[in-house]
């Protein structure tokens, strides 16, 4: 007889409590998470209406560069800011690690809950706190500084608004730091007995490098903005020359901390990858030490490039010289990474369902964003392309390529275990094929535009200065992707609220624990106490079934993989 | 004749490309060649790496649901070495080639003539050895000034400072940038080699009219600079109220018109001797307060111009450039 493991009226993690309560003080790390999914999302969507003011502003003949007023540059200075600054702290950084890592990471040690469960708890509640207070901030203020907070513009020059957003990036920045604590006390203490460091899943060392980022980096950026408060609120000179500051010396603690947070936003983006490109290939991934190795690696030097933010802000040349050679040393190890994930489709057996979508689509998005950046490490050519729009469609095309497309495909490829219920159909793929698309034509043509000179933050460019057809491809790109990530949204939410398909235990054929859970989990996540831990990427492990529409334990004793799932209650 | 020399014959392109603009300074064919050398080797890895993919994915797609495929490796250490090993190769050489680059172009020759470029919100001022200046900006759409002047064919080194916020100065046809940074110098150099005229931007971010600090720069022969040189050297003999009309216009007018339309901050034409609303109560337009203005522009705001930040001119303006101003201002009430 064939299991029954489509479950939604069954108690699970959902329905097992009620009320806002039950959701709102929860330390299950299962329902934090999701509550950190809907809130990044919503902070996205956010994000994004800015993104598209940005753009219909900078579409050729929506403003004239003649009459334009200072009220309106100023509209377009506050919409860059609101866009960079909600998608980098509320948007990026949380996303994989906050809201994926904290749904997937327990369950992949077959763990119960994350370490410190109050703590979590606590890591949610900061964030929403942050997160109201820079909203807040970004709509009420007059807020133009953009997302770095240069001073002695943001101390000197501006409005009062940089001292409360620069207070929640502060109490964002708690969060981040408590969840990386957390995720790294977890993965230390509480992986079962079996699963050494070398069978842990990809996803996890990932997340293991993130969190020692956000453990290290993080505080950096709390001490600067600490250090902009008071300077802007009680006049001590620490960044401006007239107080007998330094503006360079901010750069530095700022990249400091800002350049190994790109990091944080990139590397659980290649976690999920490995775990992509291992599941539907159905192949146990190619390369998995140099993977897990690289991943640390570049943690590490994450911490020793930042002055390539830096190569024409005054610092000393020699400086620069040096920062140049090492940011070489950050490309080998993500250059592996994309070798290690081609390799792993070669002789496999593809599908090609969402999240493989996804993922193959990154390796071209990934490709564009790293590729470009050999030019901004290369000293000649990032003195060109400093601060133009050659640097944005560079780091969109790493920080939306690679992090947010990771995203979206880890949302899909959880789906299943979070809702029950799996999203796979063409709509989800015409999605994706449309965001793919819609991405390209926005950011291809800002590379072109850079290379011509055309600077960044400009709140209109004169027709004269020729960059009008590159902005009008970019801007068209931005509605195509703006359809696409609506469609991607749409099919999620479709299968939320309508009866979608529903979701076997094992939808794609994973082999990492959460897998052995059923979809949704119960509370404490598995049923059979502890799951059994084997390679994650040992394919032969798992077995599809017909009858289940999906993948089961393969028994030793039996031929038909259906029988497999009930033999160890039979026995 | 090296690799290197035909390869940079072949990607001089004087006129503008795809990528760039003309090549307008003695420095950019480097550059350029070091970006297309990038250029290509990248697009190699990328046709690579995509194709791969997608020959992969067709070639092994799933015929079967759940289909598992037969075994094949999953570890190769002389492949894995192989493919650290190449392409940290070609870095090691994309290093050298911006190093080189970047040496030569930050140290300039001893013999450059030297031009001081002020930035401040938002607009250039450029000082020339003989006490000529110019300045520029835009304004409704046009620019303002006459930008900066460069004789063709000689080393020119611009030293740059910043009186307020952090400013970039970026020529696109020279490949020239750099950070302006309050309290410190910094500069760059480039050797013009075609005449003609090229736009200047402000490359960080500055507040609100940042979109609008640009200007030109304007290459001409060494003759024609000479005799432009004279021409905007100040007159010793001018009154101070002609004095005071060539400051205004080089430090004051991105902000201040003087035909009644407002821009950034208040018309100063016809306010001489008139009485003003402020925050807090009113004041009498009169040289006094036309200096406390420059000097604390935060002391007495015109009433509705509460949010605008005006710079302070405390160390930038002499005592005899404040009156000139004044004088200015006061003529145009006449």
């Amino acid at each position: 007889m064939a299991p029954t493991t489509n479950t939604l009226d069954r108690t699970n993690y959902l329905n097992a409590t009620k009320g806002f309560m039950s959701w709102f003080w929860t330390i299950d790390h299962k329902r934090l998470g999701l509550m950190y999914l809907w809130s990044v999302i919503a902070c996205f969507i956010m994000g994004g209406f800015f993104a598209m003011k940005i753009r219909l502003n900078l579409m050729p003949g929506a403003v004239d560069f003649a009459t334009q007023t200072a009220e309106q540059m100023n509209a377009y200075n506050n919409a860059f800011t609101v866009h960079g600054a909600v998608m980098v702290f509320l948007v990026i950084i949380p996303s994989i690690p906050a809201a994926l890592g904290n749904f997937v990471l327990p369950m992949m040690l077959g763990a119960k809950d994350v370490a410190f469960p109050r703590l979590n708890r606590f890591s949610y509640h900061l964030w929403i706190i942050g997160a109201l207070l820079f909203v807040a901030t970004l709509l009420i203020g007059n807020l133009d500084t953009g997302w770095t907070f240069y001073p002695p513009y943001s101390t000197g020059h501006t409005d009062p608004s940089v001292i409360t957003a620069v207070l929640a990036a502060f109490i964002l920045g708690f969060s981040s730091i408590f969840t990386g604590l957390n995720f790294i006390v977890t993965i230390h203490k509480m992986r079962p007995p079996q699963m050494t460091w070398f069978k842990m899943p990809l996803f996890l060392w990932a997340i293991y490098a993130t969190a020692i980022i956000q453990v290290l980096a993080t505080p950096v950026i709390g001490i600067s903005l600490l250090l902009i408060l008071v300077e802007k609120t009680m006049q001590i000179g620490i960044f401006t020359p007239e107080l007998g500051g330094d503006p360079v010396f901010f750069q530095h603690l700022f990249w400091f901390y800002s350049h190994p947070a790109v990091y944080i936003m990139v590397l659980p983006g290649m976690g999920i990858m490995s775990e992509l490109f291992a599941t539907f290939s159905r192949k146990p991934i190619f390369g998995y030490k140099s993977i897990a190795m690289s991943s640390i690696a570049i943690a590490i030097f994450s911490f020793i490039v930042w002055g390539h933010h830096m190569f024409i802000s005054g610092q000393s040349d020699l400086m620069s010289v040096i920062f140049s050679a090492l940011t070489f040393s950050v490309a080998v190890p993500s250059a592996i990474k994309v070798f290690n994930w081609i390799s792993t489709m070669y002789k496999g057996s593809i599908s090609f369902s969402v999240p493989m979508l996804y993922g193959m689509s990154i390796i071209w998005l990934f490709g564009i964003g790293g590729l470009t950046g050999l030019f901004l490490a290369t000293l000649g050519t990032d003195v060109v392309f400093h601060d133009t729009y050659f640097v944005v469609a560079h780091f969109h095309y790493v920080m939306v390529g690679s992090a947010l497309f990771g995203f979206i495909g880890g949302i899909y490829y959880w789906w299943p275990k979070m809702y029950g219920k799996v999203v796979d159909g063409p709509l989800a793929k015409v999605g994706c094929l449309l965001s793919f698309l819609g991405f390209n034509l926005t950011f291809l043509p800002q590379f072109v535009g850079g290379s011509k000179g055309m600077p960044r933050r400009y709140a209109a460019y004169g027709s004269e200065q020729g960059f009008d057809d590159w902005n009008y491809w970019s801007t068209m790109g931005a509605m195509v992707l703006l359809v696409g990530l609506s469609i991607a949204l749409f099919a999620l939410l479709r299968s939320f609220f309508v009866k979608g398909t529903l979701s076997p235990a094992n939808p794609w054929g994973g082999v990492t624990l959460e897998w052995q859970s059923p979809s949704p989990p119960p509370e404490h996540n598995f049923e059979i106490d502890p799951p059994t831990v084997g390679d994650p990427y040992d394919m032969s492990l798992v077995k599809y079934c017909g009858e289940v529409e999906g993948f089961l334990p393969v028994n030793p004793r039996a031929d038909d993989p259906c029988v497999a799932y009930i033999e160890p209650e039979e026995a | 004749m090296n690799m290197y020399t035909i390869l940079s014959m072949m990607l001089q392109h004087q006129k503008e490309d795809f990528f760039f603009p003309s090549q307008a300074s003695a420095n950019a064919a480097t550059v350029d060649f070091i970006f297309y050398f990038i250029f290509y080797v990248s697009l190699f890895a990328f046709i690579t790496i995509v194709s791969a993919t997608a020959i992969f994915a067709w070639r092994y797609r799933r015929s079967k649901v759940g289909m598992t495929p037969e075994d094949s490796p999953h570890h190769s250490t002389i492949i894995e070495i192989v493919w650290s090993i190449i392409p940290s190769i070609f870095m090691v050489v994309m290093f050298w080639y911006g190093f080189e680059d970047f040496t030569e172009r930050r140290a300039s020759p001893a013999d450059s003539y030297e031009i001081h470029a002020k930035a401040s919100k938002w607009q250039w001022e450029f000082e020339y050895p003989n006490g000529a200046s110019s300045f520029g900006f835009i304004d409704a759409g046009e620019y303002q000034g006459k930008g900066l002047f460069v004789p063709l064919g000689k080393n020119v080194r611009i030293r740059l400072e910043s009186s307020d916020v952090l400013h970039s100065f970026s020529i696109p046809n020279f490949r020239v940038k750099m950070d302006v940074v309050p309290g410190r110098y910094t500069d760059v150099w480039f050797n013009a080699i075609e005449m003609g005229d090229f736009p200047i931007f402000c490359t960080e971010y500055c507040g609100t009219k940042h979109s609008r600090m640009l200007s030109k720069v304007h290459v001409v022969s060494e003759e024609d600079f000479a005799v432009w040189l004279k021409e905007n050297q100040e007159d010793p003999n001018a009154s101070p109220a002609d004095k005071g009309k060539r400051l205004f216009s080089a430090k004051c007018t991105a902000c201040h018109a003087v035909d009644g339309s407002i821009k950034i901050g208040p018309a100063l034409n016809g306010k001489y001797g008139t009485i003003e609303n402020i925050v807090g109560g009113t004041v009498t337009v009169d040289d006094n307060y036309i200096r406390r203005s420059m000097l604390d522009p935060k002391a007495d705001i015109v009433v509705g111009f509460e949010n605008v930040q005006m710079t302070s001119f405390a160390g930038q303006l002499s005592d005899d450039e404040i009156s000139n101003i004044t004088a200015y201002l006061k003529s145009l009430t006449e």
